[in-house]
């Protein structure tokens, strides 16, 4: 077990040092950088001025060392200009270049500086990240026991009509994206001039005038039923009906054995069987499902938080990537490869000691 | 002239009804939901003295015949509806519903044809045909059809252009009169009401379906025969080629889906030439694929490779150089041999400029953007691809004709190709259905965000984000993008679904 640990921590970790490379690269590309020196310089700047500019900060020096150098393992850049004051990676603005650092980099802590918000990377994205964790949170727990109900009750009973009514529902809730969720709710739920609301404010049964509130840019100072509602049920709609449908086949596989067949035959009770002898083992697989199905929510994250403008990390993704704003997504994209590798890492253990024939041997 | 209604001249017959059809299937649904919990059951099978069977009704089987018939209820309705809206002459009198019925008129015929046909004939159609048997497939196979053929009679079923404008219609409701459209005889209405741009939300929606079925099921194709030709071997050969194919299809499989997209659909990316190396590699695989399937199986008959083999194979590698490196070696050896016969003359000055500025012959004209959305759907769905091909040949390789192929001296890529993928057919044809419908939904959230595709473009998805905007005061444009590409995935779904029951009976 100890062995299996550190070799998947061994495999993970180069996992992350190649996708932060790739990221790295595509993030730097050429026509990245003379965008980035465009907008932070001065749009109209001649080619040989964004050479020089780029050059000024050490963009121009081989990719490997500048990942190097992000990464934290390579000495930051200094440079000594015409008039003997120094410039460096490491250097801040008001800090002597003796005081600073040799490394900064993300190893450090030190994630950069981005452009549009004008601040420290490491400032802008803790809260970020805290917002998206309640969404995450709350649809999580909205969406695993829904599914988990859903697939034990179709499982069960494999081919009876309740499996039938509640396979339909989960098949459609996959076929579902939450772009074409989020519209369908928001026009249901939360517009003024079509769906439920109007005529449930006309009979007077909801105080505004609309059930819920199409969009949870309230909800990142006070998370209320109102506001929050809908982003929650959008996310949780299209990775329910996955892990229904994961349950869904594990529960028949595991009501088909014979030690079920043998509980039958003894004359325990169905709901017995179900409750005591099937779910325990119905549910190893749908564990590793469930773990695996967060980083898909960061692409449902992503698209809800847009759809519903809720400043969140998926938010702060898209704002990065539409500007240019490179420190931004590279960080991004490393707490996005983090969370993918160790939710793999945690549904891999979880799966070993959850199973025991796996465990044991 | 009036803004049409919604159901014309038929509506007040007819609403009631599916009014009331609908109130009694969900009252069958409670009963029968409340009588389930209380613990009754559908009825036993009673056996007659005279060896016949019986049933005696009880509640819960009165409930279940309740909400059958209010299905049928409904169906009729619906029937009613379409035939009456291509049967009645005024547009007032068709309604909106009988209006767009009448619009999709080669749809319903096609769709008939198909159905006909195919029942007909279902016994002689192997696994196509066994399809018929299964209703849950019958409807997936109807709905992924129907959005086909909409594709592919789109022009005959949209009213307008997707970019025409009738400035006056901006956002308008769904039935809007053109105004001045009697005049010069095009289509008198917004079917279903007006977008932002004041364009026909109705047409936009046809003509995206085509828009959304090239890409798609092409994507998926590719994405299907790089995870093939890597799967195969890496599950059959194993050994370090595995160790590292696996590792990268991981790499890719842990990069975030909205992430790579975001990294690699954007102008820079497109700008460094990205794009082209992507899918100079991943394009070359299906080539590398189809020559070794051919060589494998026909080496022993020349003539099957000199004439079957090397020209497909050569057509093929043709295409590639002219859709990926737009160069045509036939275009590029000609003007080079007059541009060297003609050399200092003005013949071979324009010979040697055009030269670098040809169009290929051969070869698909794709821009740029359309090829880097194309390159990264089939990249995030190849290394999926890959890992169930490799568990299926892990699986199949053990088996008894695998080992007498090995006695038999056949090489390694005839048993890949000729013994092994195609026993690996039943789940690949289903998890090929599946994928469709996800590289959908991939298509749809590129859209979405606007990226790599033209703002004015039909596509559901840009056409969905488009309309977002102002959803919560006009809700008419994005609804009818974001339900069609929902009830084409579930459709897939359907399909797949269906396919997989029918698949595992054998």
């Amino acid at each position: 077990m100890g062995l299996f640990i550190l070799r998947r921590i061994g495999v993970m970790l180069l996992t992350a040092f190649c996708l932060t490379l790739v990221v790295f690269f595509l993030t730097n590309l050429a026509p990245n950088l003379e965008k980035l020196a465009k907008t932070q310089g001065n749009a109209r700047m001649t080619d040989a001025e964004v050479t020089q500019w780029l050059e000024n900060r050490g963009y121009t020096r081989p990719l490997l060392v500048r990942y190097g150098e992000w990464l934290g393992v390579v000495p930051g850049w200094t440079r000594t200009d015409a008039a003997d004051t120094v410039t460096g990676r490491c250097i801040d603005p008001g800090m002597s270049a003796e005081e600073a650092p040799t490394f900064c980099g993300v190893l450090q802590g030190d994630l950069g500086f981005s452009t549009v918000s004008d601040d420290d990377v490491s400032n802008v994205l803790g809260g970020r990240l805290a917002l998206t964790g309640w969404l995450m949170l709350i649809s999580f727990a909205v969406m695993v026991p829904s599914a988990l109900v859903i697939g034990v009750l179709a499982g069960m009973r494999e081919g009876s009509r309740l499996d039938r009514t509640l396979s339909t529902i989960s098949i459609t809730s996959t076929a579902t994206p939450e772009y074409v969720s989020g519209v369908i709710f928001i026009i249901i739920f939360a517009s003024s001039t079509a769906g439920l609301s109007p005529w449930l404010a006309e009979n007077g049964w909801i105080e505004g005038r609309t059930l819920f509130l199409g969009s949870a840019r309230s909800a990142m100072e006070d998370i209320t039923i109102w506001n929050f509602t809908l982003p929650v049920m959008t996310i949780a709609l299209y990775g329910m009906g996955y892990i229904a449908r994961m349950t869904r086949a594990s529960m028949a596989e595991v009501m088909t054995a014979q030690y079920i067949r043998t509980a039958r035959l003894k004359g325990v009770k169905f709901r017995n069987i179900v409750l005591k002898h099937a779910l325990r083992n119905a549910l190893i697989a749908p564990f590793t499902v469930i773990m695996l199905q967060i980083p898909w929510l960061l692409t449902g994250v992503v698209i809800t938080e847009t759809l519903f403008n809720y400043n969140g990390f998926g938010w702060t993704l898209v704002q990065a990537a539409s500007n240019n704003d490179i420190e931004m997504l590279l960080s991004c994209s490393v707490v996005a490869v983090i969370v993918v590798l160790l939710t793999q890492l945690i549904s891999d253990i979880g799966y070993v000691y959850l199973n025991p024939r796996i465990r044991i041997s | 002239m009036e803004p049409l209604t919604w159901s014309g001249s038929l509506g007040p017959y007819l609403n009631p009804i599916l009014l009331i059809a609908v109130g009694v299937f969900a009252l069958g649904f409670v009963l029968n939901f409340a009588m389930t919990l209380v613990g009754l059951r559908q009825a036993e099978p009673i056996v007659n003295p005279d060896h016949t069977i019986s049933y005696r009704m009880g509640p819960v089987d009165m409930a279940l015949a309740l909400m059958r018939y209010a299905v049928f209820a409904v169906l009729a309705v619906c029937v009613i509806y379409i035939l009456g809206g291509i049967l009645q002459p005024s547009m007032e009198a068709k309604g909106i519903i009988g209006g767009v019925a009448a619009q999709y008129m080669p749809v319903w015929i096609a769709l008939v044809v198909t159905y006909v046909v195919s029942i007909r004939f279902k016994r002689r159609l192997g696994l196509y045909g066994k399809l018929f048997d299964n209703l849950v497939g019958m409807i997936g196979f109807g709905l992924v059809m129907f959005w086909v053929y909409t594709a592919i009679f789109a022009p005959m079923i949209a009213t307008y252009g997707p970019l025409d404008v009738a400035a006056s219609l901006r956002n308008a409701p769904p039935g809007s009169l053109v105004p001045g459209a009697s005049a010069d005889g095009a289509f008198p209405y917004y079917l279903l009401g007006g977008d932002a741009g004041a364009r026909d939300v109705f047409s936009r929606m046809v003509m995206g379906a085509r828009e959304v079925l090239t890409i798609a099921p092409f994507a998926t194709l590719f994405a299907f025969m790089v995870g093939i030709t890597l799967g195969l071997p890496a599950g059959y050969i194993g050994g370090r080629f595995d160790t590292l194919i696996t590792f990268l299809a991981n790499l890719v499989l842990a990069f975030p889906v909205i992430l790579l997209f975001y990294l690699l659909v954007t102008p820079e990316i497109v700008e460094a030439g990205v794009p082209v190396y992507m899918a100079s590699v991943l394009f070359i695989l299906p080539i590398i694929f189809l020559w070794v399937l051919l060589y494998s199986r026909y080496r022993a008959q020349p003539h099957i490779i000199k004439w079957v083999a090397i020209p497909i194979t050569v057509f093929l590698l043709l295409i590639y150089l002219g859709t990926v490196f737009r160069f045509d070696p036939i275009v590029w050896f000609a003007t080079s041999f007059i541009g060297y016969l003609n050399q200092g003359n003005p013949v071979s000055e324009w010979m040697t400029s055009t030269r670098e500025a040809y169009e290929p012959l051969i070869g698909i004209p794709i821009d740029g953007n359309l090829l880097i959305v194309f390159v990264s759907v089939v990249f995030v769905n190849s290394p999926t691809v890959f890992r169930i091909v490799r568990g299926l040949v892990l699986d199949i390789k053990t088996r008894d004709y695998v080992a007498a192929a090995q006695t038999r001296g056949e090489g390694p890529w005839y048993i890949m190709l000729w013994e092994i993928l195609p026993n690996a057919r039943g789940p690949l044809i289903v998890d090929f259905c599946l994928r469709i419908g996800y590289t959908t939904i991939l298509l749809g959230t590129l859209g979405f965000f606007g990226l790599g595709v033209n703002p004015e473009s039909p596509n559901w998805g840009s056409t969905i984000n488009e309309g977002r905007r102002l959803l919560t005061v006009y809700p008419h444009p994005p609804l009818p993008p974001a339900l069609a590409l929902m009830t084409l995935v579930l459709g897939l779904n359907l399909l797949a679904d269906g396919l997989r029951e029918e698949s595992l009976k054998d």
